[in-house]
């Protein structure tokens, strides 16, 4: 517990296994608050299983899982961590595609989620400015009538974005941000993720690594489920074993 | 709040569809009092109670439509909840049936002097209260719906094993309500019912207010419907059905939203069963006929799903062609019926409705490739089949 002390995200001896197959294997990972961390690591590492066990998708067969040194998220469902303040960003951009821009964003700020209180709803001035805001930041004010499906591939990763900083998390997951992105898209996006983590705990999962560089975060890599090196990015490119697992195939 | 949620609900699309059902209303009992039998213009009874009772088979589609057409979970049981609305008004009517029965007992129906009972059982105790019959009207199948849904929702029960399990309910029910021992009237369920709060039922005031508060209390659910589907739950629903999983991780709790769309739309089912039942002077078992409940299915379907005004055309329509198929050429109607699903799913994924705009509601952009048959959200972008303006920004924004 007293480890757990002062961090955003702490993940320690956490294992789980599909069919005997280990996805996660004893993996341990801080995150401070205020922190950006990029993970990287081949195919298979168990990166998405990590944020689904994070989440609540998945329940890790051992280890611990606390959330902002308290909150043991392994008991808690998807709502109820998305309602601790954790979002996440999915490496396929999901978003509302039968619903507008505006409308993405409208259900994804963060407001009251109870029956009721979302029934009777009324955008306040104060919503209506902070959603301007966001479409704003993610550059999407001028399709805010159009429906999400007619966005771009990009686009929908941007909305996306726009919707986890709606939801005003502490923590956020975020998978494979710039997948399909041109570059001055993805370096705007690594601008948005350095702004964000001034405020805010983010985790980031990447294979671009000039995307991660730009990031300028702490890097772990991962493989097999486990924690294979962690350090600034040159230093955990240069280590050996990352290259032969890695980095070198 | 409510005021604000009302006059959200009050969009173009929603004032034209209660308009005319309110017209209705007024206009169809004129027609058959006012203008004499013979004349141009005159509605007889009878047509006024098969209209009757289409309007509570649309309010029935409508319904389904709320859970399947919205939230994405396709009820194959909705007739259950219809036809314990009914049970619930045929308790009532038969209450009220006293003495002027075959054995002439003025508390039991026939059929339990029949089976030689010698009181009443408990749960037909309050039902010669009209207030109380129509309390159960709405808690027997918002109950029913409420703990059914709060299991199935609660285990992520989806998809076609949903479907399943509300098609079970449904004969479970049926079997239940088939044995005499129930006290329900078993096979021959509940009919000669006699008065409605003191008037005949087969009068012919009785059948043109009788329809005259089916069109009512389609127009209300209408307007209920609407609040919903305009509202942020609306929203919710609508990505609860096009991305369940990733609605959840955006902190809303899935299961409650399912259960109140489930909760509500049993309570309309129940309802519409309430106003079925005394204008077609019976309810027994056979409504609970899985069967019965997939037909519903293919209403909304025709209609167009995710729409306001899909539901309640497809219900009349297909419910006219059976009208006339089964006088005509009985024996096909079920051929007809399956083959207008086929041709439907295949060619008509938006239902009559759809088609509509197709044809005269090219005013908008490309429709977007979606990734489900449905895009609900149209309705609310003001294409409106009735009224062809531009959309508009809703007050809320």
């Amino acid at each position: 517990m007293s480890k757990a002390q002062d961090t955003m995200l702490y993940l320690d001896g956490v294992s789980v296994a599909f069919d005997g197959f280990k996805a996660i294997n004893n993996l341990s990972i801080i995150v401070r608050p205020t922190e950006m961390l990029a993970i990287i690591g081949p195919n298979g590492a168990g990166k998405t299983t990590m944020m689904d066990i994070i989440t609540g998708k998945t329940r890790p067969d051992a280890g611990d899982v606390m959330f902002d040194g308290r909150t043991d998220l392994t008991k808690l469902d998807e709502a109820a961590i998305a309602n601790l303040g954790i979002g996440r960003k999915f490496q396929k951009p999901t978003v509302f595609e039968s619903h507008t821009v505006w409308h993405n964003l409208e259900m994804a700020l963060r407001k009251p989620r109870g029956i009721f209180a979302t029934l009777f709803y009324t955008a306040s001035d104060d919503d209506v400015a902070r959603i301007t805001e966001i479409l704003e930041t993610v550059r999407l004010l001028h399709r805010k009538d159009e429906l999400a499906a007619n966005l771009s591939h990009g686009q929908k990763q941007w909305l996306e974005i726009g919707m986890l900083v709606a939801q005003d998390p502490k923590l956020l997951l975020v998978d494979e941000p710039v997948a399909g992105m041109t570059d001055s898209e993805t370096e705007e996006t690594a601008k948005l993720l350095r702004e964000i983590a001034q405020t805010r705990s983010v985790v980031v999962v990447e294979h671009d690594m000039s995307f991660v560089r730009e990031l300028g975060s702490r890097v772990v890599c991962l493989a097999e489920g486990a924690v294979l090196a962690e350090g600034t990015l040159d230093q955990v490119s240069a280590n050996p074993v990352v290259i032969e697992r890695y980095l070198g195939r | 709040m409510l005021t604000q949620a009302l006059f959200r609900a009050l969009d173009k699309k929603a004032i034209w569809v209660i308009g005319i059902l309110l017209a209705v209303a007024i206009f169809v009992p004129m027609a058959n009092l006012l203008i004499p039998p013979g004349q141009f213009g005159h509605v007889p009874t009878y047509l006024v109670s098969l209209l009757g009772k289409y309007l509570s088979y649309a309010i029935l589609a409508l319904a389904l439509d709320l859970v399947w057409g919205y939230c994405g979970i396709l009820s194959l049981g909705h007739s259950a909840f219809f036809a314990l609305g009914g049970y619930a008004m045929g308790m009532y009517l038969m209450r009220q049936i006293g003495t002027r029965g075959v054995y002439g007992n003025p508390t039991l129906p026939d059929f339990m002097v029949f089976l030689n009972w010698k009181e009443l059982p408990w749960y037909w105790m309050g039902f010669d209260n009209f207030w109380f019959a129509m309390a159960m009207v709405v808690l027997v199948p918002g109950l029913l719906a409420f703990i059914f849904g709060f299991f199935a929702f609660r285990s992520r029960v989806t998809g076609v094993y949903l479907s399943i399990i509300t098609q079970a309910m449904t004969f479970a029910l049926l079997l239940a309500f088939f044995r005499n021992d129930m006290g329900f009237g078993g096979n021959n369920g509940l009919t000669d019912f006699k008065d409605i709060l003191g008037a005949p039922v087969q009068a012919q005031s009785t059948r043109v207010v009788l329809f005259a508060a089916t069109a009512i209390a389609l127009a209300l659910s209408v307007l209920v419907c609407s609040m919903i589907v305009n509202s942020k739950l609306g929203k919710v629903m609508v990505a609860v059905r096009d991305a369940e999983s990733r609605t959840r991780f955006i902190g809303y709790r899935v299961e409650y939203v399912k259960l109140f769309a489930f909760t509500v739309s049993a309570i309309m089912a129940g309802i519409a069963g309430a106003l079925y039942v005394p204008q077609v002077g019976i309810i027994n078992p056979g409504e609970f006929e899985p069967g019965n409940s997939i037909e519903v299915v293919i209403w909304t379907a025709v209609g167009g799903r995710g729409t306001l005004i899909g539901p309640i055309i497809g219900a009349i329509v297909v419910n006219l062609g059976k009208s006339w198929f089964t006088s005509a050429l009985p024996e096909f109607w079920l051929f007809a019926l399956g083959a207008l699903f086929i041709f439907v799913t295949l060619f008509l994924p938006k239902g009559i409705v759809g088609l509509w705009k197709q044809l005269f509601g090219n005013r908008r952009k490309a429709e977007p490739a979606a990734p489900t048959p449905t895009q609900s959200a149209d309705i609310e972008r003001g294409e409106d089949p009735s009224t062809f303006d531009n959309p508009q920004p809703r007050p809320a924004e």
